[in-house]
């Protein structure tokens, strides 16, 4: 259910995703400065930076689900038999 | 629009915000129990908090025509201390006769642990037995997808549970579909760092329609917006949804919920 076409939707929203690519740009600038510098990122913040790598090509799929898709990848593991687990 | 917010924390707002509140639109609100932003280290520290759930905030509510509800609980976080859980829930029944008390809430899972899930299911318990209605609080960030499950699961194994007497909140894109295909009803929480944007919400809505389909502002001690629940009319009328879709989500769902407890005696404005 959308009323409106996918122009407009493009059209009002492309300075915002615009300045938010660019936020993202320069933060992996950052990131990438300093490991420059000479502190590598542990190896927690590596797979931090690996998740934010697999993101960055979740958004270049070609189908609607990308923010559930993100959501997931930066979630935790659903464990069916968490019950027998806990004991609870 | 007259709107209602179904999850708010009013203890952590200003006199001034009913006030704004009420300029927006709102004319009823429910207010679960939750964490105070430390933890309280006795049962009559809780027994304080309800009394101010009960007869404090619907007194202040009251003032600018908004009519006040509440639920009642020992929150995720403090759950985590099993002996004074049980301690707040065996003292819970003093105020479920208070004429503003919809149910029991917000309850759920805050870090998914054992003690967390142990505490989950003695609220449930508390719930049947004094046929209450249920609202759930699903965790944040990295940990909500995990506990989302591990509370429908906590629900869903337990045949007692009517899923049309269950609100699940703070449902995001990964948990929405779960939740209501499950027939349970869901919230969608407008707050600017940890939950959802207006403008997610709206894609929500878009995606799934309203039916069972609710929107707060949680609106606490937090980095959080009491009028967000306005944004989100804002940004539906800007997209061009009827107003029936919109009031549907944001005053006629939460009537329809609240209205299988006996104590949801809101009256409409005339």
């Amino acid at each position: 259910m959308s009323v409106r076409s996918a122009d407009a939707v493009l059209n009002e929203s492309f300075l915002e995703i615009r300045a938010k690519l660019l936020e993202v740009a320069a933060t992996l600038d950052r990131v990438d400065r300093a490991v420059a510098s000479g502190t590598p990122l542990s190896d927690a913040m590596q797979s931090r930076r690996s998740q934010v790598d697999e993101a960055i090509e979740t958004l270049r799929e070609d189908s609607v689900g990308r923010a559930e898709k993100l959501q997931k990848l930066f979630s935790r593991d659903y464990q069916p038999d968490w019950r027998k687990t806990f004991q609870v | 629009m007259d709107y209602i917010d179904p999850h708010i924390h009013m203890v952590s707002r200003t006199t001034d915000d009913y006030a704004t509140l009420a300029r927006m639109g709102c004319v009823a609100m429910s207010e679960p129990a939750f964490w105070a932003g430390y933890d309280r280290g006795s049962v009559d520290g809780f027994r304080d908090y309800f009394r101010q759930l009960t007869e404090v905030e619907p007194r202040r509510a009251a003032q600018y025509g908004i009519q006040h509800f509440t639920w009642l609980c020992i929150n995720a976080k403090e759950a985590e201390n099993v002996s004074l859980s049980r301690d707040v829930i065996a003292m819970i029944p003093e105020f479920l006769d208070a004429p503003n008390v919809l149910g029991i809430g917000e309850i759920g899972l805050n870090k998914n642990t054992k003690n967390e899930a142990t505490i989950f299911l003695e609220h449930l318990e508390l719930a049947i037995k004094f046929n209450q209605l249920i609202l759930i609080h699903t965790p944040h960030l990295e940990d909500k997808y995990q506990g989302t499950r591990m509370i429908l699961d906590m629900l869903c194994d337990d045949s007692r549970i009517d899923r049309s007497r269950v609100l699940v909140d703070h449902v995001e894109e990964h948990t929405i579909g779960e939740v209501l295909d499950r027939g349970f009803w869901a919230g969608m929480t407008l707050y600017p760092v940890t939950k959802c944007t207006p403008e997610r919400a709206a894609d929500m809505i878009e995606r799934y329609a309203g039916e069972r389909l609710l929107a707060n502002s949680a609106g606490d001690w937090g980095p959080s917006k009491p009028t967000a629940v306005p944004d989100l009319i804002f940004e539906m009328r800007r997209r061009g949804h009827s107003e029936s879709l919109i009031r549907k989500v944001v005053y006629d769902n939460p009537i329809e919920f609240f209205s299988q407890s006996k104590n949801f005696t809101f009256k409409p404005r005339g």
